[in-house]
């Protein structure tokens, strides 16, 4: 029982880190990013190609997972995503959906379609055992990532220059812009973080949700209901809801393996039915 | 007061009788299409995914192109309708394939009209989610009950009888193309007339601005509703028409693929005015075969970066390839218009009177 709830934990907790990005983009930034998954796929074979074949640590490896992500992201970002934002939702999705499909091509034709698992050093392997619940030290080691990663987001986000450039940018792109804010900078910045973000989070997670050139489709679901069932006000309320979504899924899984994947998407459905501006919102009028 | 609205209404009656007109280029669409029966003996088995692609992009066109409302889960209608389809035929029954396709259609519609409850509320990204959402839930469920569809291996077994007890489905894909066609022509002049009639025109209203229609007196949920519920039974039908011309339904009808592709043909051939599905499925199903050709299995990168380009390139620019056509379709119609004698003998500039 305790195992699950910590294991849901866990896996909440590296659903937040991938996902954080897109609660950006999207969720203030109000720009549908499907594309997402694609970076934290580039960061995790980033890292698999950097440990297993290269053979770098694995610290080294999550650093050039971040990194390379986030670079990925900018780069795109400047190139293309900016001749988008200002277009139509369908617009959006037609776009992103296209760069999955290229992704997920792409990745099969470099990479093959295997899964592919990355090297986790022998001292991160095994488990404590603390008042009998088993606690896989991977596992733990994500927790601590996540949630050091988790605070300094919401740090950053309040109390520094940056946090309030953005929030104010994306509260009101013209009234920023008029106080000198450069929000094209702003964006460009925030969406490289997001990707860096999402990039570590496929890398760390590439053990617990597995790699496969089709990572951003079959994931994409779970990034989208933590950004919506959340809700887009502050870092806090998608943090709340991958957690719920981890711990429920991973419950799910256990104990109703029948039915699957089913539990989260009529919790996603029932959710946004009652409450479509996402679970924590404050009814703020966007 | 009542002196003026008469005349006024007669008037717009008679422009839309006027509008709703066949042009001759769409009759020679048509021609054009069922001389492929006869023109193109050896590739029915290609035209006819074709037909069932410009269906189901049909069905998303009703939606986007004349309500607005974005899905990305019209595939979930698509693979209901193959699978009750199916279950008809194979468990006998329903065995007639006409009113097994229609039964499949009514069972979509029913989805489509609970589920269109739920497209109602909230923005385009809670509706895109919950779309996504629900095509997800059905293939799930499909997934997860083998012992009645078969689970992934799809299901298998189904035969499917004679259409109308005479026509026998044939090795060659003949009778599944003409089939095809014949439904996809009636189920097109349904929608044709839908779209053209006053109810479609309170879509294009709902469609630029739902507050302003509300406010003039237009239904907008119910409207919103009605029209869910129609594209469903479209895209029923056309998953149902798969099951029946290939005697086998999989979970592959469900998949998010099917979505998107279903949008990009759809993009491909422009939004609303109901031939893009149907020119877009011709220029995607021989792009693909084309691009197949070259890279096997990497096809779906080029599918990827089509649909970057078209965004990019901007989506009005691209489905304007066609407007040379249309105009000259709209000046035949025009001039054939003015050629008629007045028949209600009103002024001719419509409701001049202040």
């Amino acid at each position: 029982m305790l195992t699950i709830l910590f294991d849901g934990i866990a896996y909440g907790m590296l659903l937040f880190v991938l996902a954080c990005g897109l609660a950006v983009t999207l969720g203030l930034m109000n720009f549908v990013n499907l594309a997402h998954g694609s970076f934290a796929m580039a960061g995790g074979y980033v890292a698999l190609v950097v440990v297993n074949d290269m053979g770098w640590p694995f610290s080294l490896g999550l650093v050039a997972a971040f990194v390379s992500a986030a670079a990925l992201g900018a780069l795109l970002e400047r190139t293309l995503y900016v001749h988008v934002y200002n277009k139509s939702h369908l617009d959006q999705v037609l776009f992103t959906i296209g760069l999955v499909f290229m992704s997920v091509a792409a990745v099969d034709y470099v990479m093959g379609s295997q899964q592919q698992f990355i090297r986790i050093p022998a001292a991160l392997q095994g488990q404590f055992d603390v008042f009998g619940i088993g606690m896989s030290k991977y596992r733990l080691l994500i927790i601590a990532i996540c949630g050091v990663i988790t605070i300094a987001l919401q740090l950053a986000l309040l109390s520094t220059r940056f946090g309030s450039q953005l929030r104010a940018s994306v509260d009101d792109q013209r009234v920023a812009r008029g106080l000198g804010v450069n929000v094209g900078v702003v964006f460009a910045v925030t969406f490289a973080l997001g990707s860096g973000l999402a990039g570590l989070g496929g890398a760390l997670g590439a053990e617990i949700l597995g790699l496969d050139p089709i990572f951003p489709l079959k994931y994409m679901i779970y990034f989208l209901i933590v950004v919506t069932v959340g809700g887009s006000s502050s870092i806090t309320a998608p943090f709340f809801a991958s957690i719920l979504l981890g711990i429920g899924d991973v419950a799910g899984k256990y104990y109703v393996p029948k039915l699957g994947a089913f539990v989260i998407y009529t919790i996603m459905i029932i959710v946004l039915i009652i409450r479509p501006q996402g679970l924590f919102a404050h009814g703020r009028a966007r | 007061m009542s002196s003026v609205s008469r005349p006024l209404s007669a008037e717009i009656a008679s422009r839309l009788i006027t509008r709703a007109r066949w042009s001759p280029l769409e009759i020679a669409f048509w021609i054009a299409a069922f001389a492929t029966i006869y023109l193109f003996p050896e590739h029915h088995l290609i035209l006819t995914e074709i037909v069932i692609w410009g269906l189901f992009a049909l069905s998303i066109d009703l939606i986007l192109g004349y309500a607005g409302i974005i899905s990305l889960g019209q595939a979930a209608f698509f693979g209901f309708g193959a699978y009750v389809a199916g279950l008809l035929a194979k468990h006998g029954i329903m065995t007639e394939p006409v009113l097994a396709l229609i039964a499949s259609g009514l069972a979509a519609a029913v989805l489509g009209f609970l589920t269109s409850f739920l497209v109602l509320r909230g923005s385009d990204l809670t509706r895109l989610m919950v779309t996504l959402g629900v095509a997800l839930v059905l293939r799930e469920l499909a997934n997860r009950f083998p012992q009645i569809t078969g689970g992934a291996d799809g299901l298998q077994g189904v035969t499917i009888d004679p259409v109308l007890g005479q026509f026998r489905f044939d090795l060659y894909g003949y009778t599944a193309y003409v089939y095809s066609l014949i439904v996809l022509f009636v189920l097109f002049v349904i929608a044709r007339r839908i779209v053209r009639s006053p109810f479609g025109l309170s879509l294009v209203a709902i469609k630029g601005n739902p507050l302003r229609s509300a406010a003039v007196g237009i239904a907008v949920n119910w409207r919103l509703v009605a029209i869910y519920t129609i594209a469903a039974a479209y895209a029923g039908i056309a998953g149902a028409l798969l099951t029946q011309t290939t005697a086998f339904a999989s979970l592959e009808g469900f998949a998010f693929d099917r979505s998107a592709d279903g949008l990009l043909v759809l993009i491909i051939g422009g939004t609303g005015y109901l031939y893009g599905g149907l020119i877009g499925a011709l220029i995607f199903r021989f792009a693909h075969d084309y691009l197949a050709s070259i890279t096997p299995q990497y096809w779906q990168f080029w599918i990827g970066l089509i649909l970057v380009i078209i965004v990019l390139v901007g989506r009005e620019r691209i489905g304007s390839w066609l407007d040379p056509v249309r105009t000259l379709a709209d000046r035949i119609g025009a001039w054939r218009a003015s050629r008629r004698p007045r028949a209600l003998g009103a002024t001719p500039e419509g409701g001049g009177q202040p």
